[in-house]
């Protein structure tokens, strides 16, 4: 027997040549398995078909579907709405990352972080490692965790004020190349994230680890850069006399 | 000279595909998008390159297009897949009798195979069920299915295709009989406006029905959703099939932290409401955990549905829709009398790009250009190229 229940769906609206974004309040009849995102998409087709997002796996792979559920930054396909426990959901686009309409927020910025170094993709997996290669496969490779959805750059307070900040999810992808360079070289990364609006502007607040959807843990991420560099900076100063 | 105008309708795996080959044949492209790129059924699914194993047996003609295609995306798409390979597993007696069926359809098709004992199969998949028997390998992939054609909408935006996502088709332009382009809403702005075209090809999948409705032609396309759950947890390193002419919730598609497991069939008349039957996520848990006993205790991520476009008689009464093929076609409506007007439906996200070729030939032949397909060998652009 499914539990229905009403819920109100509080949605922050915006249209290009609007002055402001206004809330617009959506009743709905949720289930125990709705989430956030089939929600708003019951909303799109049966009651206001100009309503936006974007989404696509279903699943958090894709990492789309990221937006400020009841103020906290998660993937809508993954959040249950009955789950949340309150009569009203609060439903906002990502913060530190340009609006373009209704939940829809411009990625390009987000995206240009990643030119220096260039993104890798695959990582050597560390699951099932025990298991014996299958002829012609040369090494296990499978996607990296970062599904680059942004949710830790709208909950970073140094994003917000500092512009040219390299932010969280870049960071992270940057440690990954330290940690794994596969084919790339850590010593350009190390130098990219080495500055005042890389690695040491982190205040260390630990929001960003706090709503990753994806386990990929910048705070970490950042703290092990600062690790490396100084490590290095006292390798140069007195370890090779 | 002049450029060929070419409108694409639908922002999927086909329509990005199709922007990317028409681009490198030298024509003006835009495709409007109602939602994000991907929205539909491109991004929800399962995530499988396909080597064509799964189609062998009772559908040759797609086994082979994707073993071609698997081939190609690989060539060109690098960096796309994780490198994995698909095992398909036998836990019965019929299973291991089937296997010999399995192998020789799949060497008619090109497929390569290799047949492992028990023995190995555990060595490779350690968390296999206890009772498996032999597995066949093959060269199946774990894809990530938004990312892989967002290097196609990446590089055809490179070379000068405009991508207008929130963009919804309202009506269709016609001058007489002849198709000549779309009135769109930009959701952005709610700005209404005329989009002029040479041609106009209809990419949207399972909602090609209803821009086929129009126009005023026949599109035989069956909306037929499939359910998928994802567990977290890496369970397998390969992608895991059971060794059986296909079924529900026999296949296990490792990608990122997660194992997906899918998927079911049942047909709807409307892809924007396909519910999520509860009895269909159940059976996720129970066949997968047939072949990865884990799959039952693992703690659950996500489970939803997605609308495949099969081609099959549109209000047929109702059927799994597992006995369709998974084979595409192109229609060109001048059979029904309307000119300027093209439809791509069927088919799968590994087939999109053999679907592109196709619809591209037709297109190019309508207009009278000659121009062949660069696609096969064509290096894409990595997705991230997409958002500049």
């Amino acid at each position: 027997m499914m539990a229905e229940q009403q819920v109100q769906f509080k949605v922050l609206r915006y249209k290009q040549g609007q002055a402001s974004p206004t809330f617009q309040t959506f009743n709905l009849t949720v289930n125990e398995d709705t989430t956030v995102l089939v929600a708003l998409q019951d909303i799109r087709r049966d009651q206001d078909p100009t309503l936006i997002l974007r989404h696509s796996c279903h699943h958090a792979s894709c990492g789309t579907c990221g937006m400020k559920i009841n103020g906290q930054e998660q993937l809508s396909c993954v959040v249950k709405a009955l789950d949340l426990g309150t009569q009203t959901v609060m439903v906002e686009p990502l913060d530190n990352l340009p609006l373009i309409s209704d939940l829809v927020v411009d990625m390009n910025g987000f995206y240009d972080r990643y030119t220096t170094p260039e993104m890798m993709y695959l990582r050597e997996s560390e699951f099932l490692t025990e298991a014996d290669l299958p002829e012609g496969i040369e090494k296990w490779l499978r996607f990296e965790n970062c599904v680059e959805c942004g949710c830790c750059v709208s909950a970073c307070p140094i994003a917000g004020s500092d512009a040219e900040y390299l932010g969280p999810a870049a960071l992270a992808a940057a440690w990954r190349v330290v940690a794994e360079p596969r084919e790339s070289n850590p010593q350009e990364a190390l130098e990219w994230v080495d500055n005042e609006h890389g690695c040491w502007r982190c205040h260390a607040a630990f929001e960003c680890s706090e709503v990753c959807p994806s386990d990929v843990d910048p705070a970490g991420a950042i703290m092990s850069l600062r690790g490396e560099l100084t490590r290095r900076k006292f390798r140069r100063l007195f370890g090779r006399r | 000279m002049e450029k060929f105008h070419a409108l694409i309708i639908g922002g999927g795996g086909t329509g990005g595909a199709l922007a990317h080959d028409l681009a490198l044949r030298g024509l003006q492209v835009t495709l409007v998008e109602r939602g994000e790129v991907t929205s539909g059924t491109t991004g929800r699914h399962h995530g499988l390159l396909h080597a064509g194993g799964r189609y062998a047996v009772k559908d040759k003609e797609s086994a082979i297009e994707c073993i071609e295609e698997n081939l190609i995306l690989k060539k060109t798409m690098p960096g796309s897949f994780e490198h994995n390979d698909g095992l398909f597993v036998a836990l019965s007696d019929e299973n291991v009798e089937y296997s010999h069926l399995f192998i020789e359809s799949c060497e008619e098709c090109g497929i390569p195979t290799k047949r492992l004992t028990r023995e190995e199969a555990l060595r490779l998949e350690p968390n296999l069920s206890p009772e498996t028997k032999m597995a066949v390998q093959i060269p199946d992939a774990s894809m990530d299915a938004m990312r892989l054609a967002l290097r196609w909408f990446a590089t055809a935006k490179h070379n000068g295709a405009q991508i207008k996502t929130y963009t919804e088709v309202i009506s269709i332009l016609k001058q007489g009989n002849t198709v000549t382009g779309a009135r769109v809403t930009d959701h952005t702005s709610g700005q209404e406006y005329e989009i002029g075209a040479d041609i106009v090809i209809n990419a949207a999948g399972p909602w090609s029905g209803q821009i086929a409705d129009m126009v005023g032609v026949e599109v035989p396309i069956k909306p037929s959703p499939g359910v998928m759950l994802a567990v977290r947890g890496r369970l397998c390193n390969m992608v895991i099939n059971r060794l059986a002419p296909s079924g529900d919730g026999d296949i296990i598609v490792p990608q990122r932290g997660l194992s997906v497991v899918g998927t079911t069939s049942w047909v709807v008349e409307d892809p924007d409401n396909l519910g999520l039957p509860k009895d269909h996520v159940q059976k996720m848990y129970d066949e997968g955990g047939k072949l990865i006993p884990l799959v039952k205790e693992a703690p659950f991520r996500a489970a939803w549905a997605a609308a495949r476009p099969l081609i099959g008689p549109r209000k047929a009464e109702a059927d799994t829709g597992r006995e369709l093929s998974r084979t595409f076609k192109c229609f060109d409506h001048i059979d029904e009398g309307v000119e300027g007007f093209v439809t791509i439906t069927g088919g799968k996200a590994t087939t999109a790009r053999g679907m592109a070729e196709a619809t591209a030939d037709v297109v190019c032949q309508k207009l009278g250009i000659d121009a062949s397909c660069r696609t096969r060998e064509e290096i894409c652009l990595p997705h991230t190229a997409y958002y500049d």
